[in-house]
């Protein structure tokens, strides 16, 4: 198991008089290569929650586990666990500082201290995972178009060669074509890099299509941790949490709930439509 | 973080402090700091204790909160004690290898420690009770003569509550910034100044990319709603001095009177 | 007469170098047309780029027609005594709910139009009451909109525009960066404010679901409208709007998917709902 999480709860105590315990009890395992997704509506906990994969907010109590080795343990080099556990934050765009594509991709691999030539060829494969051509890097990031400088941004972070690759909402604010190569870059690094991916959000529609295993967050806890299928036919519960299930569980649901004997577990549109089909006998 | 600072923030609430008319507490505010300076007593402190405690019991802002503001000028505070400390001559009391404590130095370090705290105490609690808006509001009317030889103060004041407004927002913004930037491996703790210095720049122009991009945002969706500058302007919440006011003012200036006459008492007295 | 007429509009962006020659003209605008009746619903679909927010621009007069013309209730918005009028009746959302909220306190904020309209100061209360009232947010007045959540805050940046009582709201993607929860806020008060008090509404979005309501959907792609019709005849040609990097709700995509299979479904299916009175039909 790659990442264990062990008890682990935060408290922030910060800016007002109230302490609030922004996650509590937090415990599940990760393997290597696996997809998960991590839902959960807006301030349940979500983001707090992956800042502490790579250590960059420490737990208040619990231990957190990578590769076998206790992150908070003296001596453990912080620093590295961040390379190898890369996290994209949610509009990483916003982070690009350089004068060009290329030299921004490289601020990474230059921090952990590699030789020129290997932090440059690491960019260089890096942009070319996303997709970015040749042409494009010599660009100044500024002059991208969203979708360009987020792919660009996500390089930044696969340039330092995790082996977890967390991303915040990484389709935030894109339209849907501009989502759909984001995510199906992202499956794509999960099938040939054998990366393990934490994808955080909202859109049900898209994770039931790639994710292994769902986590769900509610006021800071984590309630479910099992596959879409599962999590998704608890689409009542989700709906208290403010969440939802894909439309196509709802139209299975209602199928059954009027007497057809459907099964429910569809999660996307292609099983969905499968089923319908045989209820309809084609 | 920084974000634990409170001094500057206003505090929500509906007490008599809260409702006086900012040019009120503005004008008071200044009176109070300069009255800080007018005496040299125990009664001075005493009078002036008596009125910031009064005043912060009216202003019904818990003093937890107001504490933990002060934390944040511990450092200032410590820095002047130990000026005044060591560096005051009077008759030694203490001495020990060349450092030696003076009674006058005591004195100094604890009376000056006292008035800081105060004077902190004091303009922090106009901040409190007062929104940003309002502040600036204020400050616009009071130095509306200022127009006349020309001072943009209608543009100065809009401005000041505009940035008001953004400061916690780019303090967030920073924050999150650094963070991500952290994700990348970037180091902002070690090393020497100049390394330092250059480690900052991931930081600081996303930073201003984002807030001119943010300044833009703001300048197009006020022209969208018609803003076109102080003239023919109405206001929805108009300054007019009301009763409370007067009682306000009239309140201050005895406080004010009496600072005064301890100071004249003092030099007669002592 | 129209709310909103656009007739052969284009606008060009030109880029110059440094010396100021001209670098590249690109036509963000390729003439488009389009009239707004009072009291509609309209959306604008359109990809990243696809010049629909640059058209949103127009109405309200931030941008100016390179060619062609907008008239805003019958204001020509190039003539520049009509500006004030024209921001007055077409007020503006923009996508970022932080970058348009001004004041530190909700009611402040939605102050703040008829403070610039010179609206004496008992009326600015009675309409940031109402205003706040009409989305919703009357309890928040005092707040301080950094505490709200993201719909929130769009909802007080509406509240804001309501105040200057307008004949029509264009709101240029304003869930963008929302979650669902607050896009759904966000579009249940556009949608009742389209109802009850009569707003002409224009939405421009990217999210297929918060059109469907719409009376009319206007699809844009390189500056051109290049589909236009109610949601469901929209949503009939799901492969089309595929090719205009757009797609369709999940369950009208199940819908096409299902029909192309040879399943005898009406056309458009937007909802749940419709689909299963569909499949009930069959099944009898």
């Amino acid at each position: 198991m790659q990442i264990i999480f062990d008890k682990v709860n935060y408290i922030y105590s910060g800016g007002t008089a109230f302490a609030r315990h922004a996650i509590k009890d937090i415990s599940f395992s990760i393997n290597k290569g696996e997809f998960i997704g991590l839902i959960g509506h807006t301030g349940s906990g979500k983001s707090t929650l992956i800042q502490h994969m790579n250590g960059l907010i420490k737990a208040t109590n619990g231990h957190i586990y990578f590769n076998g080795q206790d992150i908070y343990e003296k001596n453990y080099d912080l620093r590295k666990l961040r390379s190898k556990v890369g996290l994209v934050f949610q509009y990483p765009e916003h982070q690009l500082f350089e004068t060009t594509v290329f030299k921004d991709v490289v601020f990474g691999p230059t921090n952990l201290g590699l030789d020129k030539l290997e932090c440059e060829l690491r960019a260089y494969e890096a942009l070319k995972m996303v997709g970015i051509g040749d042409d494009l890097l010599d660009a100044s990031p500024f002059e991208l178009s969203g979708g360009q400088k987020r792919r660009v941004a996500i390089a930044g972070v696969l340039a330092m060669k995790p082996e977890v690759l967390i991303l915040d909402e990484p389709t935030a604010g894109l339209d849907p074509r501009g989502r759909d190569d984001i995510l199906e870059k992202i499956a794509e690094l999960h099938r040939d890099s054998g990366l393990t991916i934490i994808l955080v959000t909202h859109s049900m529609e898209d994770i039931a299509n790639y994710a292994d295993r769902l986590f769900v967050m509610n006021r800071g806890e984590l309630v479910m941790q099992d596959t879409a299928k599962v999590v998704f036919s608890h689409y009542k519960e989700l709906e208290q949490m403010h969440l939802a299930a894909p439309q196509v569980t709802y139209v299975m649901n209602v199928l059954k709930d009027k007497g057809y004997r459907v099964n429910t577990d569809a999660t996307t549109i292609d099983e969905a439509k499968e089923e319908i089909l045989k209820l309809l006998q084609y | 973080m920084i974000r634990d600072i409170t001094i500057g923030q206003y505090y929500p609430s509906d007490s008599i402090l809260h409702r006086l008319d900012p040019r009120v507490k503005l004008i008071g505010t200044f009176l109070f700091i300069v009255s800080l300076f007018l005496f040299d007593s125990l009664y001075g402190y005493i009078a002036v204790a008596v009125f910031l405690v009064t005043i912060i019991k009216l202003s019904k802002v818990p003093f937890r909160f107001i504490a933990k503001g002060m934390k944040a000028i511990v450092v200032l505070m410590l820095f002047m004690a130990f000026f005044n400390l060591f560096f005051t001559p009077g008759n030694t009391i203490f001495q020990i290898w060349i450092i030696k404590i003076t009674d006058n130095g005591l004195r100094q370090a604890i009376f000056m420690g006292i008035r800081l705290i105060f004077l902190i105490l004091g303009s922090s609690l106009m901040t409190f009770t007062t929104t940003p808006n309002q502040l600036t509001d204020g400050l616009e009317k009071i130095m509306k003569p200022l127009n006349r030889i020309k001072v943009p103060v209608h543009e100065i004041s809009m401005m000041m509550s505009i940035a008001l407004r953004f400061i916690p927002i780019l303090l967030e913004e920073t924050d999150k910034i650094m963070k991500a930037q952290m994700a990348r491996g970037a180091d902002f703790e070690s090393g020497g100044v100049l390394k330092r210095a250059k480690s900052l720049i991931p930081l600081l122009v996303p930073l201003f990319v984002s807030a001119f991009r943010r300044a833009n945002d703001l300048a197009m969706a006020m022209e969208a709603r018609c803003y076109r500058g102080g003239d023919g302007r109405t206001k929805m919440k108009p300054l007019r001095y009301q009763n409370r006011d007067y009682l306000a003012y009239t309140c201050v200036l005895a406080y004010f009177a009496i600072v005064i006459a301890l100071g004249i008492l003092e030099n007669r007295l002592f | 007469m129209e709310m909103i007429k656009v007739k052969n509009l284009t606008f060009e962006y030109i880029r110059r170098d440094e010396e100021g020659n001209v670098e590249s003209i690109n036509k963000a605008i390729d003439n488009v047309n389009l009239d707004v009746k009072k009291g509609d619903f309209i959306a604008i679909l359109g990809a990243n780029g696809s010049g629909k927010s640059t058209l949103a621009k127009h109405i309200n007069a931030i941008l100016y027609p390179t060619d062609g013309g907008v008239w805003v209730n019958g204001m020509n918005t190039a003539e520049e005594k009509n500006l004030w009028e024209i921001r007055q009746t077409a007020g503006m959302v923009f996508q970022n709910p932080d970058n348009q909220i001004i004041a530190t306190v909700v009611e402040e904020d939605v102050g703040f139009g008829p403070e610039n309209l010179g609206v004496p100061t008992q009326e600015i209360w009675e309409r940031v009451e109402k205003s706040l009232e009409a989305v919703g947010m009357l309890e928040f007045r005092n707040s301080s909109p950094n505490k709200l959540s993201g719909g929130q805050k769009q909802r007080v940046a509406i509240a804001g525009i309501m105040a200057m009582k307008p004949q029509c709201i264009v709101l240029d993607e304003p869930t963008a960066m929302l979650d669902p929860n607050g896009r759904k806020e966000v579009i249940a008060t556009v949608r009742e404010l389209n109802k009850k008090e009569n707003v002409t509404v224009i939405l421009i979005t990217h999210h297929m679901d918060e059109v469907i309501y719409a009376d009319k959907v206007f699809v844009m792609e390189r500056g051109q409208v290049k589909m236009e019709g109610t949601p469901r005849e929209i949503f009939t040609r799901v492969d089309e709007i595929k090719k205009y990097r757009l797609d369709a709700p999940q369950v009208t995509e199940l819908a096409y998917e299902l029909k192309k299979a040879g399943v005898n479904l009406p056309d458009g299916i937007l909802t749940v709902e419709e689909l299963i009175e569909a499949i009930k039909l069959i099944k009898k």
